[in-house]
């Protein structure tokens, strides 16, 4: 857990206090010249009431330009980055044909599968002409194709469980599978810092939702005991069912999840555990296969396993690896396989290919050196910021790295320095973290060299220098 | 030391009869003199006091132990995560061994297939192929993060344009989902305390957004105007606060459950009478309807900017995959920050964002296929209109021709057997491919099941007369049997 100074938290609140003064000052500027002008909504409601967009329109323009920054080319480790101006203060950008090339710390490029690779660009420019981009058709209907039942064969193999289903989508899989799972009746445990997209679909499947303390265990056992005690609120009937949700790695903290303690309490008070490994498919564990592998834990143990093919293997879409049953049930009834389109061809292909190159499938030891590549890459990384005096969050072997910024200047200061001097690093604010614990997040990649890491981390050091960042001396050296 | 008491005594006599005699603590009630009321009212204030401050008797709250908690936990049984699996639920789809256009190959067959919503026949174009593989080529295929964190790529700020370019409104903005692009638009503007009236065959997509939404929520009878003025009318005599309320009005522009088309000039007059803002999902109709396949509004000849929001999913007439939502730049840029599918997901593969505006540049140079489509659609009709046993439940324009049992067996599941022996036998023999309804036990919409067949541009003559041929046969002699 992160536990922020007294005196950054003053700052940082006189920061947001003052900024929000100003808002409400331009505001109300706003109301009087508008009152002059008519009002061109006749009779309808405004889109957005109040204070509702106050955050977007008085903070988040300011800042515009840090985020949403378009590329031209491929998410390497190296990429373009287009310029944008402004001609009103940030409210519009405009783009230019300039492109500046800069150093990538910001994209999902764990295994380095994101720009055109020797074996998987092949194959799948091949599986292109043969099925076409897409199928126009829902999975039921006639959007399976051999490349689909492969691709379910070839992720459940891979993740160690006996069947999976697929979908075309991340954020569709997790809204659509936790209603079909749970309902009325059931009870969904999940964890406070979970992803919007589980949070939507717990919300989707109508169950009651409690939360326990990030990653503790104990706190977990807590509710559990008492919701199972307690039972239905108002009825007080027995549960009908309990899941526990959870991630493999947490994007916006970096650490990894403590699941042999939470399996073991889940398998003690017969609750079932869906885990979500977005991030750490692919990126963590000796072969690759995620924080079952990395942390000790059977795969039967876990009821549902969940995660994504964006990030680790440089395609699109999302899957579920389960029992056969539970895959059987899931192909009947869930929405994202009935009605909506099936997860393109090339794009499976893309994940096909890649894990067989971390399985060293195709021949060569890309996928070990790639697995290697990662962890050093990371380790070494960290442990310099560290050195710097940068307050890194993350486990030791996970691929994620927030540096914590808190105050709001920073956000801005940070990213145009660190572009200034050709790196770019996505920065984080409110309301994807809590209010005060704005953060910069780095994202190591197995394609980034050891030059690429010096590289960033002296540039980093000349972005930083002493006008925007006081790196106390006490963190100094502090390892 | 007596006389210091006396005093004290005394001095308080005086004072007692002091405040009993003031004028303000001497009444007259009914007639009868009151003197000194005030020191009883502070007396009774006193009293009240103090009974106030006494707490009330409540049994005293025994929390469970340690040892009660653990049998309770002990005794719990949960339910199985999945009911058990019925026969019906191993349902396997056949598998494609080929691109799936209007003939693909199924278990080293070639079939004629009418299961693809590939309606302008753009799957299998060369130039929709050439342009994916230079996109592939440039820029791999994932997109490797969201839009805010270095996942826009100039293909997707090119493709939003485009799609506005080619509707004529001010912005759009690029999904990675069909499906998600809907249940990401509605809660955006949608919330809690905010009136929706909603048609009740929509598709599971927007019930899913309705229900994220959690705002009041008004069903009207699918697609019958009179049901929805009633509906419109009612709200509006409940409901006087316009100024804060927002209400929508959301329907399909091709119904995916049932082939209908909603008539878009009533819902705007309506919704300009009433003061609702109209949402569209044209996903069915983006490419189909229209002289040049821009949808509903060209169709009713409705200008583009009287619809405040509308959505289309690309998986169908694009022959690529993701959604665009487009409105006006407001509506657009709203979503970019509070669109939780938009904002929270990977951005679209670039790939298919080149594949979309590679179709829509060939829609646009290529107006024929739009008339070549509703050609196909009308000879489809003719000949599945005479079919005993089986009625069109669609529009007649409408690309998903919806057939449906005249006479329904009884239950809806009696009705699916019937309707997949049908199916099944017309892939088998005839080498011919349709589909059969198929609903989520989420799904809340009750609409009729029936056979569905997507036409294509890219279909010719013979593969429609063989369709009808084969649904025919089989239809007449199943029903026979059954009989």
């Amino acid at each position: 857990m992160i536990t922020i100074p007294y005196l950054t938290a003053l700052t940082t609140y006189f920061s947001y206090g003052l900024l929000f003064a100003f808002g409400q000052f331009r505001d109300f500027f706003r109301k009087i010249f508008d009152w002059w002008h008519a009002s061109n909504l006749q009779g309808y409601a405004p889109i957005c009431l109040g204070l509702e967009d106050f955050y977007i329109r008085r903070l988040y323009l300011r800042i515009q330009d840090c985020f949403g920054r378009p590329i031209s080319s491929a998410p390497d480790a190296w990429f373009d980055v287009v310029e944008r101006y402004s001609n009103d203060n940030n409210k519009t950008l405009k783009r230019t044909s300039k492109i500046t090339s800069c150093l990538n710390l910001g994209s999902y490029n764990y295994l380095g599968f994101a720009a055109a690779d020797e074996y998987c660009t092949p194959r799948v420019i091949d599986t292109l002409n043969r099925f076409s981009p897409s199928t126009s058709s829902t999975r039921v209907d006639g959007g399976t194709t051999t490349v689909h039942t492969e691709l379910e064969e070839c992720v459940a193999n891979f993740v160690g469980k006996p069947a999976a289903i697929v979908f075309g989508m991340g954020y569709v899989t997790n809204s659509a599978i936790l209603p079909v799972l749970v309902g009325k009746g059931g009870l969904i445990i999940s964890d406070s810092l979970n992803h919007n997209s589980i949070v939507n679909g717990a919300r989707g499947s109508g169950a009651t939702i409690r939360v326990f303390q990030h990653n503790t265990p104990s706190h977990l056992e807590k509710v559990l005991r008492e919701q199972i005690a307690e039972g239905q609120p108002r009825t007080h009937r027995p549960w009908k069912k309990i899941i526990v949700i959870v991630e493999g790695i947490y994007s916006m903290e970096g650490e990894l999840c403590k699941l042999p303690e939470i399996v073991a309490i889940c398998k003690k008070y017969k609750a079932y555990v869906y885990l979500d490994e977005a991030h750490s498919i692919g990126a963590v564990g000796k072969t690759g296969r995620g924080v079952c592998e990395l942390l000790g834990v059977d795969p039967a143990d876990v009821d549902i396993m969940m995660g994504t093919f964006t990030k680790s293997f440089g395609s699109c879409g999302g899957y579920i690896a389960a029992s056969k049953e539970v895959i059987q049930y899931l192909k009947y009834t869930c929405p994202a396989h009935l009605y909506a389109t099936s997860i393109s061809p090339p794009a499976a292909q893309q994940i096909i290919s890649s894990i067989a190159v971390i399985l060293g499938e195709d021949g060569s030891s890309r996928g070990a050196q790639k697995l290697a590549r990662i962890r050093e890459n990371s380790n070494f990384f960290r442990s310099e910021l560290q050195k710097m005096g940068f307050e890194v969050l993350g486990d030791h072997d996970s691929p994620v790295m927030p540096i914590m910024l808190y105050n709001p200047a920073k956000i801005p200061a940070f990213s145009r320095e660190c572009l200034r001097q050709n790196v770019a690093v996505v920065t984080v604010a409110f309301p994807a973290t809590p209010l005060l614990l704005a953060r910069a997040r780095i994202c190591i990649s197995a394609s980034h060299t050891k030059e690429d890491l010096l590289k960033a981390l002296e540039r980093l050091e000349e972005a930083v220098g002493f006008d925007y960042f006081q790196i106390s001396s006490e963190n100094r050296g502090m390892l | 030391m007596a006389s210091t008491v006396l005093h004290i005594v005394n001095s308080t006599l005086e004072w007692v009869t002091l405040a009993l005699d003031t004028p303000s603590a001497r009444a007259v009630v009914f007639g009868v003199h009151i003197g000194g009321h005030l020191f009883v009212e502070g007396l009774l204030l006193v009293v009240i006091l103090f009974l106030l401050s006494q707490k009330s008797y409540k049994p005293p709250k025994r929390p469970l132990t340690k040892k009660e908690i653990d049998e309770l936990c002990e005794e719990w049984v949960p339910e199985p995560l999945i009911p058990p699996i019925t026969e019906e639920m191993q349902y396997e789809p056949p598998v494609l061994e080929s691109a799936a256009g209007p003939h693909t190959i199924i278990n080293g067959k070639e079939v004629v297939n009418f299961s693809s919503a590939n309606y302008l026949g753009l799957i299998g174009h060369e130039k929709l192929l050439e342009s994916c593989t230079s996109a592939l080529e440039k820029y791999g295929v994932g997109s490797c993060g969201p839009r805010q964190f270095y996942g826009t790529i100039d293909v997707h700020l090119d493709c939003e344009a485009r799609i506005a370019k080619f509707l004529g409104t001010p912005d759009s903005i690029l999904y990675s989902y069909g499906l998600s692009t809907i249940f990401s638009a509605i809660p955006c503007f949608c919330k809690k305390g905010d009136i929706i009236v909603v048609d009740e065959g929509v598709h599971w997509g927007i019930q899913n957004g309705l229900y994220l939404s959690r705002s009041t929520i008004v069903y009207f009878k699918h697609n019958d105007m009179e049901s929805l003025q009633n509906t419109l009318e009612k709200i509006t005599a409940e409901n006087k606060r316009a100024k804060q309320l927002r209400r929508y009005i959301i329907v399909e522009a091709i119904y995916q459950n049932s082939g209908q088309i909603a008539p878009l000039n009533e819902i705007i007059r309506l919704k300009e009478k009433y003061r609702f803002r109209v949402l569209l999902d044209e996903s069915n109709s983006f490419g189909v309807l229209g002289r040049s396949g821009k949808g509903l509004t060209e169709y009713y000849g409705v200008p583009v900017d009287k619809i405040d929001i509308i959505t289309a999913a690309m998986g169908h007439a694009l022959a690529t995959e993701g959604g665009f939502c487009t409105g006006s730049a407001r509506v657009i840029d709203h979503q970019r920050l509070s669109s939780s599918g938009y904002v929270f997901s990977a951005s679209l593969p670039p790939y298919l964002a080149s594949a979309a505006i590679t179709a829509i540049d060939v829609l646009e140079g290529n107006p024929a296929l739009v008339a070549k489509l509703k050609e196909n659609i009308a000879i489809l009709w003719k000949g599945l209109s005479n079919i005993r046993g089986l009625s069109i439940a669609s529009h007649p324009e409408s690309p998903i021709v919806f057939l449906r049992l005249e006479k329904s067996k009884g239950s809806v599941k009696d009705d699916l057997k019937l309707l997949e022996q049908i199916a099944d036998c017309a892939l088998k023999e005839d080498s011919v491919f349709v589909v059969v309804t198929k609903r989520s036990t989420l799904d809340k919409c009750r609409l009729p099941v029936g056979i569905k067949l997507f036409v294509s541009a890219a279909h010719s003559e013979s593969d429609m007369f063989k369709a009808c041929e084969s649904l025919k046969r089989f239809t007449e002699s199943l029903l026979s049997n059954y009989n």
